[in-house]
């Protein structure tokens, strides 16, 4: 299995009438890895997520997660994968422990297994406690770390998260991401961090530059920093999203 | 982790989410009270004063006169039904924008599964808002015969299944929240009064033969029927193989359009 990548992009393109969102897309990432893909609003990044999660249907090029094709076996590439929107998925009038009851049942795990993973799951994330409350009591930051636990329910290898951190406080931010980070660490769980703040990113993760439906750099930080000639990732992307501008011109 | 789903998973996830609907149900005290409020409505206070106006002649599955009461019980059965399938649908498009639905979509099991179980789910709501409202009627001397309860629960699964499908169809064209109450008034309001619920056809054809040809052609006049017909302990057969032929086709044609391959979400064109 190490040596499947844990998705691989290949060729995606996608437009909506005469607009291109994503233009020859391809990349690949290693098993429990951080990756964040970084570019601004508009860059294509939620295209992209609703292409892999196979809400859009794929025009042109190849998406596999673990091996599994998206368009031909979405349910083995679905089962692999653990999805965190940018927009709140939770149901705000239910419990915590239903709403990851309910997530659980569509992936086919029963209520028994169901509760023992969601004490877990939530014992992790230190909301132990708030396991009965609706959700429509929690804070941002907690609504966003159960959204977490949920897309991790079913044990996937791979959890790709759009913009987690948007409207959140520094400290909820902060948490939120040194979470997933020991996700990658200790569960060995691949992660796609989509962003568009630089100070998000660390120096030892994968990088991938993603500006206007292309992608711009892809590769460890320090390599795209230095094929940047810039000093840091700011640097760096403001390079080469320039660079982009003047190609465009 | 196996390739394929067992059937018990199968079992789990319709239970899940018909689960979900209920509790969604039971948390919107309000929507309860007016999909009851309103066939009651029409029961204790339109039939009422329309009991002298319009005088009905011994038609099946009736054996005797019947009160304007009871003729109309069976469309108001089916109007809970209509307006359950369509709050439903709104729920489908709120879920859209809310994002619920993409929780649904990316679920593993099979999209047509999950919009199948979408759909019983709506359905086994509308039920008991039906029984409860059957319940409250008998006290307003609705009392079919003991049976008909239990054989007229086939048709109205039946009945919900297609007026949920024909929601979750219409759902799928509507871009945002407020397009919907627009096409409330062009669903509902012309399937509910071009068909036999308030008025038998027969009267209906006296007015006007066009409006008797909309009327037969609406496939809400003949859930109407197939459940007037359930509920004593008859079968309408032509309304059944409307109703469950309109069934089909309406779900096929909802789980056409939330085909990823069709792609009339991505058509929406999100950034």
């Amino acid at each position: 299995m190490n040596n499947v990548p844990a998705l691989a992009v290949e060729g995606v393109s996608h437009a909506y009438g005469a607009r291109t969102a994503l233009d020859s897309v391809g990349f690949t990432l290693a098993p429990a890895r951080f990756t964040a893909l970084l570019g601004l609003n508009g860059a294509g990044k939620s295209t992209l997520f609703s292409l892999i999660t196979r809400l859009y249907p794929l025009r042109a090029g190849r998406i596999r997660i673990f091996g599994h094709d998206v368009a031909r076996e979405p349910s083995a590439a679905l089962r692999r994968l653990g999805v965190v929107f940018q927009a709140r998925t939770l149901d705000l009038d239910l419990s915590v422990a239903q709403n990851l009851a309910y997530h659980a049942a569509l992936h086919g795990i029963g209520s028994r297994a169901a509760s023992r993973l969601a004490a877990d799951a939530l014992a992790q994330i230190g909301l132990a406690e708030r396991v009965h409350d609706k959700v429509r009591a929690l804070s941002g930051g907690q609504m966003r770390r159960v959204e977490i636990a949920r897309a991790l329910m079913h044990a996937p290898p791979l959890l790709i998260l759009d913009e987690p951190t948007v409207g959140l406080d520094i400290k909820a931010r902060a948490e939120i991401l040194a979470h997933v980070r020991m996700l990658v660490r200790e569960r060995g769980v691949a992660v796609v961090w989509a962003t568009h703040l630089v100070d998000e990113i660390a120096d030892d993760d994968a990088l991938i530059v993603l500006h206007r439906g292309r992608i711009l750099a892809d590769g460890p930080v320090a390599q795209v920093v230095a094929q940047a000639n810039a000093a840091n990732v700011r640097d760096a992307f403001t390079r080469l999203t320039r660079d982009a501008q003047d190609d465009a011109a | 982790m196996s390739a394929r789903f067992t059937p018990a998973q199968y079992a789990i996830c319709l239970s899940g989410i018909v689960w979900r609907e209920g509790l969604r149900f039971l948390h919107q005290r309000e929507r309860f009270v007016s999909a009851l409020v309103r066939p009651l409505v029409w029961l204790f206070i339109f039939a009422a004063g329309f009991r002298q106006v319009l005088g009905l002649s011994i038609i099946p599955p009736y054996e005797t006169y019947v009160l304007y009461e009871v003729y109309i019980t069976p469309g108001l059965m089916v109007m809970i039904q209509l307006f359950n399938g369509m709050q439903s649908s709104l729920s489908m498009v709120y879920d859209r924008e809310m994002g619920n639905m993409r929780a649904l979509l990316v679920s593993p099991f099979p999209r047509w599964y999950l919009l199948w179980c979408r759909l019983l789910a709506g359905t086994a709501v509308s039920l008991a808002q039906v029984y409860v409202f059957l319940a409250i009627a008998y006290f307003w001397e609705i009392e079919p015969p003991p049976l008909g309860y239990l054989a007229v629960l086939p048709a109205l699964i039946l009945s919900g299944l297609m007026l949920g499908a024909l929601g979750m169809l219409i759902s799928s064209a509507i871009r945002q929240l407020e397009n919907f109450a627009g096409v409330m008034n062009f669903v509902i309001f012309p399937m509910f009064f071009a068909s036999s619920a308030l008025y038998p056809l027969w009267r209906v054809r006296e007015g006007s033969v066009a409006l008797y040809y909309v009327c037969q052609l609406n496939p809400f006049t003949h859930a109407v029927e197939l459940v007037r017909f359930a509920l004593y302990e008859k079968v309408d057969w032509i309304s059944l193989a409307v109703v469950a032929a309109c069934t089909v086709a309406f779900m096929i044609a909802a789980a056409a359009a939330y085909d990823p391959a069709r792609g009339l979400l991505a058509r929406r064109g999100e950034g």
